[in-house]
């Protein structure tokens, strides 16, 4: 139905709209997006692949933020140097955050480039939403 | 970041469709001067070490907190620890020092963190937050617009989240408004006017570490300056002479004495709040404690284990900053954003006001 389009075509297009997915805060104050599907995204993506992209983020989110013997330790240790390690040390959701911007970019590239869209890194809006471009489809036609 | 390449298809510059794409790149990739974004911040702070330190406007009583500390534990290792070193031991000033230097550095930290000030709504983010808003509630204003809360139910609690005109944004759980920093900052503690900056989630636990380190050393330099005293008039010559042969101890112990019980209050008083994680700002206006009439209500974020809230609020995964202070303007942004940031401060006291009234009334009516 639409033409493929890869990344670089995308800098040229033109911007449809854009889709905001909120954050979803039944669970508490922890980073979690709703995994309800946007209907303006209908005719471009698969509701599925929609929504395991955003349950891995979630997943991706929820490891960072993981209450457990190694952020204990990470939390005990940094109390004992009065918080200067973290001057020195990247912290375990700096690394979270670096496997998330390394995911949201393998998506854009194999998934949602292909398709005219672009999902924005959350950590570029403050972890409030994840924001969607939709490039308006160059093939004649389509719409 | 990688991800900055995508951010650089900005829709206003892509409006009018250019035939020769090729002049324009030459910006972006050489920028006259590339702007970081902390010099165009729209909150009230200052940044310094090219956005490496960042501070409330006003520093309040930062100075003065400094001062104080530094003059009497000065004083203290001047005056006292030398006869305290002859007398008893030198483990005091060791112990001393490692006090002084956790209550330095703690405090440093606390004024000098971003405390999780949450960055404001993009345009496009606040319109489609507007679009949702408009569209449920149907006709608007009789002579009053409908109240911007958004509930959710968090842990079998009916939570209500308020929208901030200022920010435009749906504040979070536990997210609240400071309106000397003009920022909404997450985990909304207080604004502490003698670190001079808010206490918010992510210096809660710098902030901690300062009180009750500050509250130990000045219970320690109480005791040990009660000791040297004591010493010194055993010797027969009684406390007067010996307070005129040491009269620093003296301006030390009017100055301990007055700190240590509020110190001691306070410390006491966040030992519970984090307990029980609750913030100061949930505990004063009582969200959680029934205080409405409401019997059913309970603290939904607690863990209920001492233990583990404790954990969670001190020891756990430190959240990174969300304002990219140092992160540079997208070049094709940078002469769009900096005329309206201009043009805003002039007018956003009077919007401010007036929202910050209107969101008042809401909330005691509501």
């Amino acid at each position: 139905m639409a033409e493929t389009h890869s990344l670089q075509d995308l800098r040229q297009a033109a911007v449809a709209s854009k889709v905001f997915v909120q954050r979803d805060y039944t669970s508490g104050t922890i980073c979690k997006f709703q995994t309800k599907f946007p209907a303006e995204l209908e005719s471009r993506i698969d509701k599925v692949q929609f929504e395991e992209t955003i349950q891995t983020l979630n997943n991706l989110y929820a490891e960072a933020e993981k209450l457990g013997g190694r952020s204990y330790l990470e939390g005990c240790l940094a109390c004992l140097t009065a918080y200067t390690i973290f001057l020195c040390m990247e912290t375990h959701y700096e690394k979270v955050l670096k496997k998330i911007a390394k995911f949201i970019q393998e998506q854009n590239e194999k998934i949602y480039a292909p398709l005219g869209l672009l999902l924005t890194d959350p950590i570029e809006r403050g972890l409030r939403v994840v924001e969607i471009t939709i490039f308006e489809d160059r093939s004649i036609g389509s719409r | 970041m990688k991800n900055r390449e995508y951010q650089q298809i900005d829709p206003q510059a892509l409006a009018t469709p250019t035939p020769t794409p090729p002049p324009r790149s030459l910006p972006e990739h050489k920028p006259r001067r590339a702007r970081r974004k902390w010099e165009v911040f729209p909150g009230k702070n200052r940044f310094y070490c090219d956005g490496r330190i960042i501070v409330a406007r006003q520093s309040g009583v930062l100075p003065l907190t400094l001062g104080l500390i530094l003059l009497t534990s000065g004083l203290f290792f001047i005056f006292d620890c030398p006869f305290l070193v002859k007398h008893l031991t030198s483990c005091i000033p060791a112990i001393g020092g490692v006090l002084f230097v956790f209550v330095i550095i703690s405090l440093l930290q606390t004024s000098f963190t971003d405390p999780g000030i949450l960055p404001r709504a993009t345009p496009e983010e606040a319109a489609d937050i507007e679009k949702q808003i408009d569209n449920p509630t149907g006709s608007s204003s009789s002579y009053r617009p409908p109240p911007r809360t958004k509930e959710v139910v968090i842990n079998q609690q009916v939570v209500k989240l308020k929208y901030c005109f200022t920010c435009k944004i749906f504040r979070p759980p536990r997210t609240s408004h400071c309106s000397l920093c003009d920022n909404c900052v997450e985990r909304f503690d207080h604004h502490c006017p003698w670190v001079g900056n808010c206490v918010g989630k992510r210096n809660y636990r710098f902030f901690y570490t300062f009180i009750v380190s500050l509250s130990f050393l000045t219970a320690f330099i109480f005791g040990c300056v009660t000791t040297h005293l004591a010493l010194r008039s055993q010797g027969g010559n009684g406390l007067v002479n010996a307070l005129q042969s040491s009269p620093a101890s003296a301006l030390e112990l009017v100055v301990c004495f007055f700190s240590v019980w509020s110190i001691l209050g306070l410390s006491g008083f966040h030992t519970y709040l984090v307990a029980a994680n609750l913030t100061t700002n949930e505990d004063i206006k009582g969200s959680w404690s029934g205080k409405s009439g409401n019997e059913d209500v309970g603290n939904p974020y607690s863990y209920n284990s001492m233990i583990k809230n404790c954990c969670s609020v001190l020891c756990g995964p430190m959240p990174p900053s969300l304002i990219d202070r140092r992160g540079f303007v997208p070049s094709d942004d940078s002469v769009q954003t900096s005329p309206v940031e201009i043009e805003l401060p002039a007018a956003k006291n009077d919007i401010n006001m007036e929202k910050d009234c209107l969101d008042f009334a809401l909330s005691c009516a509501s």
